[in-house]
């Protein structure tokens, strides 16, 4: 199968007065078609950057060095701007942090999802172009009057669903959730991943999702992608990283989760995620890892595939190849 | 014993609109009591709009109850007045949701530790006021030396959290208040939180009211939980019990609804039957009724809370049986 989404060696750094910062390290990834891909990582890590770099959203003093991004074919990189704007919601749409916060508060409902039809095809029948409208709705399990509603008449799980109603308008074959559930409830949380669930099925497009809950991803992903000080550390499939995670900071990632099991046991990380701009020498991770060796300090361990498809960036699977 | 903190009967009503009044109840006739000599962790657990903010802002004396009382060392915390309402605002403080928020990004961390320390007046110089800071700092492990002298935006989200507890923790509290104190905070920084909790409460004495929609952190830090919605309690009792063998059907939807970090568990075995945000209540009943799948001709009156176990009640007809249980006898069920 050919695969919906390549992002090969993409990097990005911010200039700032205290230096260039490398938000992203050369990742790469690639996602079939109806998959879902988790992206995890503590705050700082790099997957907002990572998500916008990929929708061309990275605005100065962040830049894009290097790298490509091949959705369905297209490498959106070598887009013009005009062309990029035309590829954003019908291609690869993107759903940002707090997204339920970004609606206008001064417009229906309606009117924000029409004029994003509308600013692909500006020659799109209104009657067809509303209808189209309220069939997104409807299949985010939204009532049709939602669209002659306001933002501050809908509950926040409603506005969520609305943020991704507005993002399938087009059917885009990409689809990337920055944190959609944070400020909701578990009950209201669960429904919205059953919606996105659903609808990227009926589009058939293949889903990010950003986070850091690591329950969320065991529920809802096929693969997980780990983040850490802008590199990946780790991708596998969902099973393996929770039941063998390879990476020591994917580890100590998984066992810092409480469960039933052990109540009342805290094992967090060992101290703090270092700040991009002063990395520690060698691999990002070594001074939180317990299983650090010599090399370590020195050199930046490449990722690597390891037999069985999975990748992993650390010296521990180098070691003797 | 003595009461630290009492509800009475505590129920809170919001009203709106003048001529055409509509009313919507956002904690009904609660009774609750915490004891002064044995601290403990109680979590109120419920999703938005069940009240718990509510009871938060109640607790904190920021709005009043509609009827009942919240007592405080004996005192109605209504009608404190000077030295007495001093004290209770020394001894009752509060960490909020957002540790974004409640920072003035002008100043330096230290000047909001110092507002305490000299509003209180607990320190004569300022190299006393100092050792304060540094000493509850390393309380809630943090190196006074990355904190002192940083603004807001040069510490993380954790590392805010904390010293929001050390800020509390100043004052020598007696009761905290944590309004989801790690909804906003990376999972692997929550751990490190919780564990900061905790040892308030076991080596300093500290009573901590958790509020949280989070079932699983509330089950590991806490010792006793009451789950709520739309105000009224639904079930209540030890937190183990509840959370590995819930009865209410509240709680069991809830608790099938955490995203357990563990593949075998499956999420959502029950069915969600309607939505939140489609119901208008108009029952007098269980106000539970229409998204419950088992509701049934009884639930149409208000059912009362059903004592299953020593420390389990939950407020469902499907445990009519068991014998019924005052709700000012709510405390009773929940173990220190």
């Amino acid at each position: 199968m050919e695969p919906v989404l390549k992002v090969i060696d993409l990097q990005v750094s911010y200039y700032t007065d205290a230096g260039r910062a490398t938000a992203l390290a050369g990742a790469t990834l690639s996602l079939n078609p109806v998959e879902k891909l988790g992206l995890v990582g503590e705050s700082g890590s790099g997957k907002s950057t990572m998500a916008l770099a990929m929708m061309r959203m990275i605005k100065p003093p962040g830049r894009v060095e290097a790298g490509q991004v091949i959705v369905d074919g297209t490498d959106l990189r070598s887009l013009t701007d005009q062309e990029m704007l035309k590829a954003r919601l019908s291609k690869i749409a993107y759903i940002p942090q707090g997204a339920m916060n970004s609606l206008n508060p001064v417009t229906r409902i309606g009117a924000q999802m029409v004029d994003a039809i509308q600013a692909h095809d500006p020659k799109a029948p209104k009657s067809k172009t509303v209808e189209r409208c309220m069939q997104s709705l409807e299949s985010v399990d939204l009532n049709r009057s939602v669209f002659k509603m306001y933002a501050h008449e809908l509950s926040g799980g409603m506005k969520q669903r609305v943020c991704i109603a507005i993002s399938i308008l087009l059917k885009p074959k990409m689809l990337i959730c920055d944190e959609p559930t944070s400020a909701l409830d578990v009950v209201t949380q669960r429904q919205v991943m059953e919606t996105i669930d659903r609808v990227k099925n009926d589009i058939g497009s293949a889903v990010i999702l950003i986070g850091h809950d690591m329950g969320l991803m065991a529920q809802f992903v096929d693969k997980v992608a780990v983040l850490y000080a802008g590199r990946l550390m780790e991708v596998s499939t969902v099973g393996e990283m929770f039941t063998d995670p390879k990476h020591p900071y994917a580890k100590a990632l998984i066992n810092s989760l409480p469960n039933l099991d052990n109540k009342g046991v805290f094992q967090g990380i060992p101290g703090l995620a270092p700040s991009i701009l002063r990395l520690p020498s060698g691999c990002p991770f070594h001074p939180r890892c317990s299983y650090a060796m010599e090399i370590c300090t020195t050199e930046n361990p490449k990722i690597i595939t390891l037999a069985d498809g999975r990748s992993v960036a650390c010296h521990l699977f180098t070691e003797g190849k | 014993m003595a009461d630290l903190l009492e509800f009475k009967n505590v129920t809170k009503t919001y009203t709106r609109g003048t001529l055409s009044k509509s009313s919507t109840t956002a904690l009904s006739n609660l009774s609750l009591k915490l004891d002064d000599k044995q601290p403990t962790i109680v979590t109120i657990a419920g999703e938005s709009g069940s009240g718990k903010t509510t009871l938060a802002m109640l607790l904190l004396g920021f709005i009043t109850p509609t009827s009942g009382k919240i007592i405080y060392k004996g005192h109605d915390i209504s009608r404190l007045r000077g030295g007495d309402r001093m004290t209770f605002r020394r001894e009752v403080q509060a960490v909020f949701q957002d540790p974004f928020a409640v920072f003035n990004p002008f100043y330096t961390v230290d000047h909001l530790l110092s507002i305490p320390i000299k509003l209180f007046k607990l320190a004569k110089t300022k190299d006393e006021a100092r050792e304060i800071m540094i000493e509850s700092l390393k309380a809630v492990g943090l190196m006074p030396d990355d904190i002192l002298g940083r603004f807001p935006h040069q510490v993380s989200g954790g590392q805010r959290q904390r010293i929001n507890v050390a800020r509390a923790l100043i004052l020598r509290p007696k009761l905290l208040v944590a309004d989801e104190p790690v909804s906003m905070v990376d999972a692997s920084l929550r751990a490190s939180i919780l564990e900061t909790l905790r040892g308030l409460q076991r080596d300093y004495g500290v009573s901590i009211i958790y509020i949280t929609h989070d079932l699983t952190t509330a089950y590991h830090i806490a010792k006793s939980i009451i789950v709520l919605y739309r105000g009224e309690v639904m079930e209540a009792g030890d937190v183990d019990t509840i959370i590995k063998n819930p009865k209410h059907p509240y709680t069991r939807l809830l608790i099938d609804s955490i995203p357990w970090p563990d593949i075998k568990r499956r999420w959502g075995e029950t069915e969600i039957k309607a939505r939140e945000s489609e119901i208008t209540i108009t029952t007098t009943g269980c106000k539970f009724i229409a998204r419950c799948p088992f509701a049934f001709e009884p639930c149409k009156q208000p059912p009362p809370l059903f004592r299953l176990k020593e420390h389990q009640a939950a407020s469902c007809f499907l445990f009519e049986e068991n014998p019924p249980i005052e709700p000012e006898k709510l405390t009773e069920l929940l173990p220190v």
